[in-house]
């Protein structure tokens, strides 16, 4: 079988800025300190108004090709990780192939998936890579949450950021995409959700109610439960970890840096404390850019590789986890 | 882990609260500083100390620290 690696990572950040600052004029009784203490974001980006994940994928796409000199020309297959695509059909990630100028020879398709999407975006690459499918998978996430939150929900708006991310995952590279874990709980797809506007209720319903914390539950709005989504991932990551580490035959002691799906900063701490993960070897950072949802680990990839506290030689571990519910993790031996 | 030390270990979890305002009989979600992160820190704090989970409606369900400890011992 063959190996499969990340050959290249960018993103991109759209221009507008949303401040801690910002969002306390809209929300004065806002204890704006503690909460970006706890929740560690003290601004995020917007996409502007008519602005798509497709466009921003676009965009990363395009800075990929800039910043790694690749060529449009040597990508076979293009996938976009996004909730949020330009049309119910076709594949937002069909319109990317002919908007990038990727040869028509050119696999595509959108997935479906959020906080999770960058690992399996990469186990999908890796697959189609191993198996002699493809050689130079685009693999591409993009999100604007912020688009879907109720100008009300402060809660989530102090968490959530747009971004985009683009990594070539190809037969070489900078990092082999060693064995993975991944996992599902459907029963808990409520926790986190928008109710309408698909399939099932293609309406928008204008219906509200109020949930166990207090929290106001939008059927046309995302939804989440962030005890349940946090008692999720309490519960799912410390055994996907062991799970990790036997795939790869590795031990913890081995593991050189974890850079987890940056949720928020209270969550990743809890985290780290309950797996007993070291302090100085787990990434921890949504300072400027919020949660971007399955750019996170791309992005934060990304900034430690240019400041290299990722460098060559290391073990590190990624995983994501969150609407679905869904989690996933692997190795990447840089 | 006695009531007491749980007790201390559910004040730790206020930052701007005195300690001594947090008694067995605390109804904890009538304190000032109560908000759904002050929630959320005692999931986590429930989680790291006795690798329970303690969901939202726990907490809403609950009125005093010590019903809180007794249904966290009785898990």
């Amino acid at each position: 079988m063959k190996k499969a690696y990340i050959k290249a990572i960018s993103y991109y950040l759209p221009k507008r800025v949303l401040s801690n600052e910002e969002l306390l004029t809209l929300f004065p009784e806002w204890n704006s300190d503690k909460v970006a203490e706890k929740v560690g974001v003290q601004s995020r980006h917007l996409a502007a108004e008519g602005e798509t994940p497709g466009d921003m994928a676009e965009k990363a796409a395009r800075q990929l090709f800039y910043e790694h000199k690749i060529k449009p020309e040597e990508i076979d297959f293009v996938l976009l990780c996004t909730q949020s695509p330009d049309y119910f059909l076709p594949s937002t990630a069909c319109i990317l192939q002919d908007k990038l100028g990727l040869p028509t020879r050119c696999g595509a398709f959108d997935f479906n998936l959020g906080c999770s999407g960058c690992v399996y975006g990469l186990a999908v690459a890796k697959g189609l890579i191993s198996a002699g499918i493809a050689r130079n998978v685009l693999l591409l996430t993009a999100e604007t949450y912020t688009k879907y939150l109720h100008p009300d929900d402060k809660s989530n708006r102090s968490i959530f950021g747009d971004g985009a991310a683009a990594c070539l995952v190809s037969t070489s590279g900078v990092a082999e995409i060693g064995e993975f874990a991944l996992g599902t709980d459907g029963s808990g797809a409520d926790h986190l959700i928008i109710k309408t506007g698909a399939a099932r209720s293609k309406r928008a319903s204008g219906f509200a109610d109020t949930d166990d914390d207090g929290h106001t539950r939008h059927d046309d709005y995302l939804y989440m439960n962030g005890t349940a989504i946090f008692n999720f991932t309490l519960e799912a990551v410390p055994s996907m970890i062991q799970d990790i580490l036997k795939g790869n035959n590795l031990e913890q002691s081995q593991i050189d840096y974890y850079v987890f799906h940056q949720a928020n900063k209270f969550m990743l701490t809890t985290i780290r404390k309950v797996c007993r993960l070291p302090k100085d070897k787990f990434y921890n950072n949504l300072q400027t850019t919020g949660n971007t949802v399955s750019s996170t680990i791309m992005i934060a990839l990304k900034d430690c590789l240019d400041s290299h506290t990722i460098s060559q030689g290391m073990h590190v571990m990624i995983a994501g986890f969150g609407v679905g519910l869904s989690y996933g993790g692997c190795i990447l031996k840089f | 882990m006695t009531l007491n030390e749980f007790v201390a270990g559910v004040a730790e979890q206020f930052e701007d609260t005195d300690p001594a305002e947090i008694q067995p009989g605390t109804r904890y979600q009538e304190l000032d500083e109560w908000s759904s992160l002050v929630a959320m820190t005692l999931v986590a704090f429930v989680k790291t100390e006795f690798n329970k989970s303690l969901s939202g409606k726990e907490i809403k369900d609950c009125n005093t620290i010590e019903e809180l400890y007794n249904l966290i011992s009785s898990k």
